[in-house]
């Protein structure tokens, strides 16, 4: 019982325990649930379709684990954002006005660094208005969650754009002679590279610091502007990314669809990967578990026959559950009641 | 002491917004004369057009007041305008029925936000984002076409719909034979403008209302001065979401149909329209007579892109994202200065 007890505060307990009980429920429901096969040189299977269509979430989720930590607020525009990084790089690979091409105007490198640059100046935008001008996150990027949709829209003259390129689908899809999809190395490497950013400098340790007592930290010397700036510009250029992947997963741009809806994956991952979305302390690696467990729940739903448009209501209930659960006023009233039980075995 | 009265910040937001609206206006009438826009009908029409918005703002105001937000209300409407319809045309249910079903559901989901964020202190954006996806969702559920309502589902409802209130015909313009157009305008601004008035009164001269300034402005002396600090946020919650859902019949009775995606973004019209009209997102600043200001250059900045014909309609929301960035950083230099001058 003591053992379970320990268990139980490990922080990464929430998010592994999910993820099982997802699995499991799905095991019984479909035991060749994670029968994976090799088909024309590359992997099938739905363990292998969560993976790889999880792998935006778990890009966001990176992104927006910081944002959570350092601003105790949520950027609720990365899902506009990368629909805005989608369009402005099939705009500028096929040409204003342009619907429908087979050859690219400008290099396939250019034209998917400009979207991710978008990203960036959007998480820039963000940052500034939550560090400089101390507006609260959401509001600030309520703004981007309805304008950067309508300026994708623009780029792309109302129209779905499409990129009739072979070597534009490789991204999203597979690369010829690799059994294992593109979009799992993409996330696997901006993973390591933000891991890598928080544990080898002192990043990490700052953004817990500003996001624990904001005003602690610029007394003993971080300068917790930057640091919040800097959470969003990652996390702008996370969702930048995140919208390459999935243009190309589609080789096209559809304004209206892409990352429809990501905002509350991502914040849902984020919630579900055991951390406190009141800031401070964080976990990335809880947050990536989050991540595909939320994919995995999608999966799920999709296989029992919820379709897109309905689903989120399950996510919703989820993330309600979630924050009511960590929300410190339960949490006292539990223990209230725990210790009132305790009390009247005592004296029984 | 001092004879002239201090314009304070937001007196100046205020006229700002008012002086911004009738500049907008003025260009509207100098640009698009040939088009019509200097008729009073056209005035009329921007008011037909956002009752629905009027309602929604007003509850947002309210929320606002205390310091929270709530973006479930655009969902909500969705929710709330595919329920009639699909009550009315499916189930063929009377539309007074309906109606006090819509508003029942209102209350409730306002009692559900408003438990969550008053009594167990979860941040409003959570709370009420979730409720956004759980709203749009459940109007998948209920159903994922289009539907719209005709004369022969609901004559009722119909006649709801296209009832005139016609105004006194000198309001009026002459038309091509020399015959006087007189203006009209619908139930639903008369309705609208109500809910106002009455929002209005209910800040200024009740306890419940004064109490929201109190518990925006600041909490912890709101709380030392003996207020429920965690009743009001939830009567705020279900205020705002009662005002949806009128705000959402009035919408129906607008649009006749209802979709999954109908009303997107119109959370960020009402925040909009609240920030704009000199609502301090940080709470206990405030009033719905700006907030209508705030509705109607959100009106004026839909029909000034739709008059124009070659512009995108996604300008529209461009614009009114781009107005309440200008806003909320005015409102936070404001807050800045104001906090270095107490330094």
């Amino acid at each position: 019982m003591d053992n379970l007890k320990n268990l139980r505060k490990k922080p990464l307990f929430l998010p592994i325990f999910c993820m099982i009980l997802v699995l499991l429920i799905n095991l019984i429901k479909s035991p060749t649930f994670f029968s994976v096969s090799v088909n024309n040189g590359v992997l099938y299977g739905r363990l292998i379709d969560i993976i790889n269509r999880g792998s935006e979430i778990a890009i966001l989720a990176v992104g927006q684990t910081l944002v959570v930590a350092v601003s105790a607020g949520t950027d609720i525009s990365v899902g506009s954002v990368m629909s805005l990084s989608a369009c402005s790089c099939c705009m500028l690979l096929a040409g204003y006005g342009n619907n429908s091409v087979s050859t690219l105007v400008v290099p396939m490198a250019v034209g998917m660094l400009f979207g991710v640059l978008m990203g960036g100046v959007c998480g820039a935008f963000n940052g500034a208005l939550v560090a400089k001008l101390k507006i609260q996150p959401m509001v600030a990027t309520l703004i981007l969650f309805t304008a950067a949709r309508a300026i994708g829209l623009l780029l792309c003259n109302n129209q779905i754009t499409y990129i009739r390129y072979e070597k534009y689908k490789y991204l999203g899809n597979f690369i010829p002679g690799c059994p294992i999809p593109t979009p799992v190395f993409v996330a696997i490497i901006v993973i390591i590279i933000i891991a890598i950013l928080l544990r080898k400098t002192a990043l990490g340790l700052y953004i817990q610091s500003v996001g624990i007592n904001g005003r602690a930290a610029r007394i003993s010397g971080i300068n917790s502007d930057v640091i919040c700036f800097i959470c969003y510009l990652i996390c702008g250029i996370c969702a930048g990314i995140a919208g390459i992947v999935a243009s190309s997963r589609i080789y096209s741009a559809d304004s209206n669809n892409i990352g429809l809806n990501f905002e509350l994956d991502a914040i849902l991952a984020v919630a579900l990967g055991g951390n406190s979305l009141g800031g401070g302390k964080f976990n990335l690696a809880g947050s990536i578990i989050g991540a595909y467990t939320i994919q995995a729940i999608t999966t799920t739903l999709l296989a029992m026959g919820v379709s897109t448009d309905k689903a989120p209501v399950f996510k919703a209930i989820i993330v309600i559950i979630i924050v009511v659960v960590q929300a410190p006023a339960f949490k006292s009233y539990m223990a209230a009641r725990k210790a009132q039980r305790a009390q009247v075995k005592e004296a029984a | 002491m001092k004879t002239r009265k201090k314009l304070d910040s937001n007196t100046v937001l205020i006229i700002i917004t008012i002086a911004l609206f009738v500049f907008m206006y003025a260009v509207g009438c100098v640009m698009y004369q040939d088009k019509g826009f200097g008729n009073f009908q056209t005035f009329l029409n921007v008011l037909i057009n956002n009752a629905g918005l009027i309602c929604v703002t007003c509850g947002m105001t309210c929320v606002m007041l205390t310091g929270g937000i709530d973006i479930s209300v655009g969902s909500v409407i969705a929710m709330d305008c595919m329920l009639l319809v699909y009550g009315m045309t499916e189930w063929k249910m009377g539309a007074v029925p309906m109606v006090i079903l819509v508003l029942v559901i209102g209350l409730v989901f306002g009692l559900v936000q408003g438990f969550l964020v008053g009594y167990l202190e979860i941040q409003p954006f959570i709370v009420t984002m979730a409720g956004m996806f759980f709203a749009r969702g459940m109007t998948a559920v209920i159903c994922s076409g289009q539907i719209s309502i005709t004369e022969a589902d609901n004559p009722i409802f119909y006649k709801w719909a296209n009832s005139k209130i016609t105004l006194p015909e000198f309001m009026g313009k002459v038309n091509r034979h020399g015959k006087v157009i007189a203006p009209y305008m619908r139930p639903t601004v008369v309705i609208a403008l109500l809910v106002l008035i009455l929002i209005f009164l209910m800040l200024k001269y009740t306890k419940f209302g004064r109490n929201m300034y109190a518990v925006g402005g600041n909490q912890t002396s709101a709380t030392m001065m003996g207020l429920n600090v965690k009743k009001t946020k939830m009567l705020s919650y279900i205020l705002s979401s009662f005002l949806c859902s009128i705000g959402g019949i009035l919408y129906c009775l607008n649009t006749m149909s209802g979709s999954v995606n109908q009303a997107k973004g119109l959370e960020m019209d009402a925040i909009a329209s609240a920030v704009i009209g000199g609502t301090l997102l940080t709470g206990g600043v405030g009033n719905v007579i700006g907030s209508l200001f705030g509705v109607l250059i959100n009106g004026t900045i839909t029909v000034l892109v739709n008059t124009n014909g070659k512009l995108l309609s996604s300008w529209a929301n461009i614009a009114t994202a781009a107005l309440l960035c200008v806003f909320i950083i005015l409102q936070s230099v404001f807050a800045l200065v104001k906090a270095r001058r107490n330094n």
